[in-house]
């Protein structure tokens, strides 16, 4: 079933769900949103898109499939644990840096946005894994 | 270090994704990753019984603030029997499980299901355990409906169903119990519980933990989704599910009772002796009407989780080292039936007792590798099963639990039916005309040979092996030594 409406409304909304589960992301740590959340918003995007147009046609629209997104995701979540235990702390501390301090651009980066960033791909991955096979039945 | 158990999984489920197309890769990796894992937890065993129980607090976050991860030696013997049933899995299943289902993922999955296992063994954190517990299902979920044959399927929605119930009563006894107590690092609850004179309700969230954790383990009255999905799977995924899940359920209420039990004693004893002799009973007996070999074994599991809990209910030292060894025992014997049962499979094209027959003059190996875990579930001397039970029933006549005692010696004659049953049937009676003559994998008999040699060993050094649980189950039946190394006092 193709509807010209689902598939415009897709087309549109797609950028802009992907932003909005970045900014998700991005303020989770103080405040609500997060890793969890912000893969979900991503893995909607995804499959709304893949609703308008089909499976096939969004797999190919992604630049790596869900499985690999999944495995990137668990890496990045295991590398913002390591990255402790390199710098002598014990597993999974955080450890942060801030870039460009004293300017007005100001950003704190720590591990835990990392871990967050590996749980938004591994969350996307899976979803967008689940549903594209229950679709294609 | 204590990390590792958990650590390693991931790590090995991630390269297993990233090569997912190279089958060949994928086998020798996975088989060389749970021997690596084995070793680590062996070595954390070792390091366990040398200096005491273990514990790290992850993130540098103090108790009871952060996560805390504990390894006693309980928690360490259940991680290095998992990790060997998963080296002894990794070496079967390329033999048994078809090209479609290996490629389709299962090797990552089977990682996915170890770090659950592993990180439920030695978290000390309620709903990080909640969390484990997830991550193990999860996996669980994928690994029963893999290659999506109806009948999988219809297995599938069973066991997801009833385990998402068993997951709503976990949670909501956990915000119960945050609610009235504040905390939920374990060894800080248990301070609190033994400290404050009276938590109002907190029988209730207690309940419902028993609830979570006897369906997870199939008890009674919850037992029912367990045979009637536990067949339907690739026997390996039936055998690893066999070995680990339903003993994590065992574990965690081994380790809330020894922690959160401190009133009403004498009524929570008394339930759970109910419960678990129901249990054995009730297994066993349905067990008896079965015929099909996944179907007995599977309400084995079920008759063999009730003597697991009948240690408990005892709460001695005596009977808790009783249903450890008995756990470890139960967790090699029962996998290592599954896996025997596979071979069958393979020989003969059928699980079903009445299209099988002369397995013993056809193949003498084939019944050698039966008999060991299959007299070992019976009892029989000089096999693990015999010293479990004997264990478990001088612990239940030291504490002058007749009445249990009892019911367990007359379960364990049914279990020796039931196996005499599936032997006189598939091995013994005559070959019935037009069967199938399959062949037997090599790798697959390799993997029930081990396993089977380590159920032997498991008897013949019953000696060692239980002064090892005798301190473990010293640790459970006193957790001021598991509340102080965790809370640092």
């Amino acid at each position: 079933m193709e509807s010209v409406i689902l598939q415009i409304a897709a087309r549109h909304m797609r950028p802009l769900l992907v932003i909005l589960s970045l900014v998700v992301l991005y303020r989770g740590h103080n405040e609500p949103g997060g890793g969890f959340i912000g893969g979900l918003m991503l893995g909607a995007a995804y499959i709304l898109f893949a609703m308008g147009f089909g499976v096939q046609k969004t797999q190919k629209s992604i630049p790596v499939s869900p499985v690999i997104l999944t495995g990137i995701g668990l890496l990045l979540a295991l590398a913002s644990g390591l990255i402790a235990v390199l710098m002598g702390h014990v597993f999974m501390t955080g450890e942060w840096t801030t870039l460009f301090s004293g300017t007005s651009f100001e950003l704190k980066l720590g591990t835990p946005l990392l871990f967050d960033l590996g749980v938004y791909f591994t969350v996307a991955g899976m979803l967008m894994l689940v549903m594209f096979s229950i679709m294609e039945e | 270090m204590l990390v590792l158990p958990i650590l390693l999984p991931l790590f090995f489920m991630v390269v297993l994704i990233f090569t997912r197309r190279w089958l060949a890769f994928q086998q020798i990796f996975s088989l060389l990753a749970t021997v690596i894992l084995t070793f680590f937890s062996a070595m954390l065993l070792i390091d366990v019984q040398q200096n005491g129980i273990a514990t790290m607090q992850v993130g540098s976050w103090i108790a009871p603030y952060g996560i805390t991860l504990v390894a006693d030696l309980l928690s360490a013997i259940m991680l290095v029997t998992v990790a060997f049933i998963g080296v002894v899995i990794m070496i079967y299943s390329p033999g048994f499980i078809d090209k479609g289902r290996q490629s389709a993922g299962y090797y990552p999955l089977a990682f996915g299901l170890l770090m659950g296992v592993n990180g439920a063994f030695i978290t000390g954190d309620i709903f990080n355990l909640y969390v484990w517990y997830e991550v193990m299902l999860t996996s669980s979920f994928v690994l029963i409906a893999l290659g999506g044959s109806a009948e999988q399927l219809r297995g599938s929605i069973k066991y997801v169903t009833i385990n998402f119930v068993a997951s709503i009563f976990f949670v909501a006894a956990i915000g119960i119990l945050y609610g009235l107590t504040g905390t939920l690092n374990m060894a800080d609850l248990a301070y609190k519980l033994r400290t404050i004179d009276h938590i109002p309700y907190i029988n209730s969230a207690l309940m419902l933990f028993f609830i979570a954790f006897s369906i997870k383990s199939a008890l009674f009255p919850f037992f029912f989704w367990l045979p009637a999905s536990y067949h339907t799977p690739p026997i390996p995924i039936t055998a690893l599910f066999a070995g680990t899940l339903t003993k994590v359920g065992i574990y965690t209420m081994f380790r809330f009772y020894s922690l959160f039990i401190v009133e009403n004693l004498v009524f929570w004893k008394t339930f759970i002796i109910v419960i678990a002799g129901l249990t054995m009973t009730i297994g066993v007996l349905m067990a008896a009407s079965q015929y099909d070999i996944r179907k007995i074994l599977s309400f084995h599991i079920i008759s063999q989780v009730g003597y697991m809990v009948m240690g408990l209910g005892i709460f001695t030292v005596g009977g808790i080292a009783g249903a450890i060894y008995f756990t470890i025992h139960n967790m090699l014997s029962k996998t290592n039936t599954f896996l025997a049962g596979g071979l069958v499979y393979q020989r003969s094209g059928s699980y079903d007792l009445k299209h099988l027959g002369g397995l013993y003059k056809a193949s003498p190996l084939l019944a050698l590798l039966f008999f060991i875990p299959a007299m070992s579930l019976a009892g029989i001397p000089p096999l693990p099963g015999f010293f479990g039970k004997f264990f478990l029933i001088k612990g239940g006549f030291e504490a002058g639990d007749y009445v249990i005692t009892g019911v367990a010696i007359l379960v364990g004659l049914f279990t020796l039916f039931s196996m005499v049953k599936i032997w006189n049937e598939a091995y013994w009676k005559k070959e019935p005309e037009n069967i199938k003559h399959g062949r037997v994998s090599r790798r697959a008999i390799a993997a029930t040979s081990l396993l089977a040699l380590a159920v032997i060993l498991l008897g013949l050094f019953a000696g060692p092996v239980s002064q090892i649980t005798l301190e473990a189950a010293n640790q459970v039946v006193f957790p001021e030594m598991y509340i102080n190394a965790v809370l640092g006092r």
